[in-house]
């Protein structure tokens, strides 16, 4: 299975937020959108995203966090996922550097993002697919 | 609306719409489901898409004549929607609309010389020989003796296998007969089957690799250099601690050191290649293919990919068949994600992609809502996910608000719009006709494989099925 396959039902929005913004602004956001991470935006190219984790690491013992520029705290070297790349690669990958929001681009363009959340219901349906075409099969009987 | 009819429209009848169709009647006792099809016959890709040796994968088709038996569900077949049906008429009458209607197109290589005479999609060479109705006028090229089969999915290891066995073999399924036929006739004694990256990223199961290893009058033919995995594959294969596809490569290596036997027909498994080029035979059809090796290129996200190298050769073939994927077709009125080829939707409920606002009343399961991937019974979670939302939007007063909301209204409007809708009644009569012309031959059923022949059947004017 690719990603494409999970981004296809995942609807067409993706929370992003500017360069600019605050941390103040991120938080609201996440909070609104009900989500864990956004894709920090220039323009169309993603340069960055910023998680609750982040957020979470540089409150401690820091009170003025909230008004500092989201570019402060993002993870820069983000790592970019492609349409065509294959789901089980990518929670390997995911699982085993400890991150859990993936951007994924299509040309250079921010086209929707995943959550290892995501990934594991995407491959657990998989493998539950196969169980009930297998039981399906045992259980009409057909010959071969 | 408790208490009220549910009455829901389902466009397609595969399996994503059957499943839908089996959960929404267990769950919600006020349903009342009318599935649509625009072919007459039920069931989409398991009766024009599994292989014609495949009846046991056929099976599941037992547990949806148990759905069509609930006196809450009629089939009506024949009724296209777009032609016949439109959406402000089921928004008339239903309170909800499902639409499971597949991925019903292949994606394209996008090399030059594909569109050559020879040059076809695998899809269509699938719907030929299994009696799709829009498809019995194709013809393939079977007087060449190679073929090429571009992909490593299911649906390219069907293809290779209906072009390698002989015709005892085809005529003892329930393939269409004039495919049997002109199957029969094929000089193609050698195919080629190309697949872009390496044995641990081959699509197909071990189960169809051990059938093709066993046909008796095949040589698998595989490369032991192309078997052998490289170094990130390698990696990928001990980090995945995955015993299916452990084994998987496990075969494919044992089977590429094996020796020829010198049967009359050769199966050519071949890894880390691509098409770059269908070349001209000078007459305008196809007869070769160029091939660039590939090497395999791990992304950031450890996903491989593969990377042509400068190693190119060409494989001799004047029949070439790509099976790199499919798409799902835009329904008229319906919102449409063109990126993924699927209609636009979160979830199973479709949304304007633009504003991504949901659109009360329509829904979507199967290949047209997630794009094509799993099996037959992965659709099953894709359409309960989908039902989920739809029960929980009739709870919430979410829907159509239909102004004829009746089973006779309905059959009022269908009546308008149709001449001759075939019931799932009418279906088990062809149904029974099929299975006993089958047994006269000695195969599974003859296929009716014509829109008019069908009709003409049900209403006593018409021949036996395979006309």
């Amino acid at each position: 299975m690719k990603l494409e396959n999970v981004l296809a039902a995942k609807g067409s929005r993706i929370e992003t937020c500017a360069l600019t913004d605050t941390v103040r602004d991120v938080i609201a956001r996440l909070k609104a959108a009900n989500v864990g991470a956004l894709v920090v935006v220039d323009g169309e190219r993603p340069a960055g995203i910023i998680s609750e984790r982040d957020i979470a690491r540089a409150i401690d013992g820091n009170t003025d966090v909230p008004s500092l520029p989201v570019s402060a705290l993002m993870t820069h070297d983000v790592v970019l996922g492609e349409p065509g790349d294959d789901v089980a690669a990518v929670l390997d990958t995911m699982t085993a550097n400890h991150f859990r929001h993936l951007p994924v681009v299509l040309d250079g363009r921010l086209v929707g993002i995943v959550t290892t959340g995501d990934l594991v219901r995407a491959e657990l349906d998989t493998l539950r697919g196969h169980v009930v075409t297998l039981e399906d099969q045992v259980m009409a009987g057909g010959a071969e | 609306m408790t208490g009220l009819p549910l009455r829901v429209a389902l466009i397609g009848a595969g399996p994503a719409a059957f499943y839908a169709a089996d959960h929404l009647l267990k769950q919600a006792p006020s349903a009342e489901v009318d599935m649509f099809d625009r072919l007459p016959t039920p069931f989409g890709l398991v009766r024009h898409g599994v292989a014609p040796d495949h009846q046991k994968i056929k099976s599941v088709v037992k547990g949806f004549a148990a759905v069509a038996g609930d006196p809450r569900f009629r089939f009506f077949g024949n009724v296209e929607f777009g032609r016949d049906i439109d959406l402000a008429g089921l928004a008339a009458h239903y309170h909800q609309v499902l639409f499971a209607t597949g991925a019903q197109t292949d994606r394209r290589m996008n090399i030059p010389g594909e569109d050559l005479a020879g040059s076809f999609p695998a899809t269509g060479f699938v719907a030929w020989y299994n009696g799709h109705p829009s498809f019995r006028g194709e013809r393939f090229n079977l007087e060449t003796p190679a073929a090429v089969v571009v992909g490593v999915g299911n649906v390219a290891i069907d293809v290779a296998r209906m072009l390698s066995l002989d015709a005892h073999e085809l005529a003892a399924t329930d393939m269409a007969r004039h495919a049997v036929a002109a199957l029969a006739a094929s000089h193609v004694r050698d195919v080629y089957v190309l697949g872009r990256r390496g044995p641990a990223q081959a699509a197909f199961t071990t189960p169809e690799l051990k059938e093709l290893s066993e046909l008796p009058n095949v040589d698998l033919v595989i490369d032991p250099a192309e078997a052998a995995l490289d170094p990130l594959s390698a990696a990928e294969l001990e980090r995945a601690n995955d015993p299916v596809l452990r084994r998987k490569v496990e075969l494919i290596q044992a089977l590429a050191g094996r020796p020829l036997a010198g049967r009359p027909r050769r199966l050519h498994l071949r890894f880390l290649v691509s098409p770059e080029e269908l070349l001209d035979d000078g007459q305008g059809r196809v007869g070769a293919v160029r091939v660039v090796s590939n090497e395999l290129v791990a992304s950031g996200t450890g996903s491989l990919s593969a990377k042509p190298t400068t190693r190119r050769e060409t494989i001799p073939a004047g029949l070439v068949f790509r099976s790199v994927g499919y798409r799902g077709v835009e329904l008229p009125g319906v919102p449409f994600d063109s990126r993924w080829g699927v209609i636009a939707n979160t979830a199973g409920r479709v949304c304007d992609p633009a504003s991504d606002e949901t659109i009360p009343g329509l829904y979507t399961a199967g290949w047209i809502k997630r794009g094509p991937s799993g099996v037959i019974g992965t659709n099953k979670a894709d359409a309960v996910e989908t039902v989920a939302a739809m029960l929980a939007d009739a709870a919430a007063g979410i829907s159509l608000h239909p102004s004829h909301p009746t089973a006779a209204e309905a059959d009022a409007y269908i009546g308008s719009r149709c001449t001759r809708p075939v019931s799932f009644a009418d279906w088990q009569r062809l149904d029974a006709m099929e299975v006993e012309a089958g047994a006269r031959v000695g195969c599974p059923r003859v296929k009716f494989s014509s829109v008019t022949g069908m009709l003409a059947a049900l209403d006593g004017e018409g021949g036996p099925p395979g006309n």
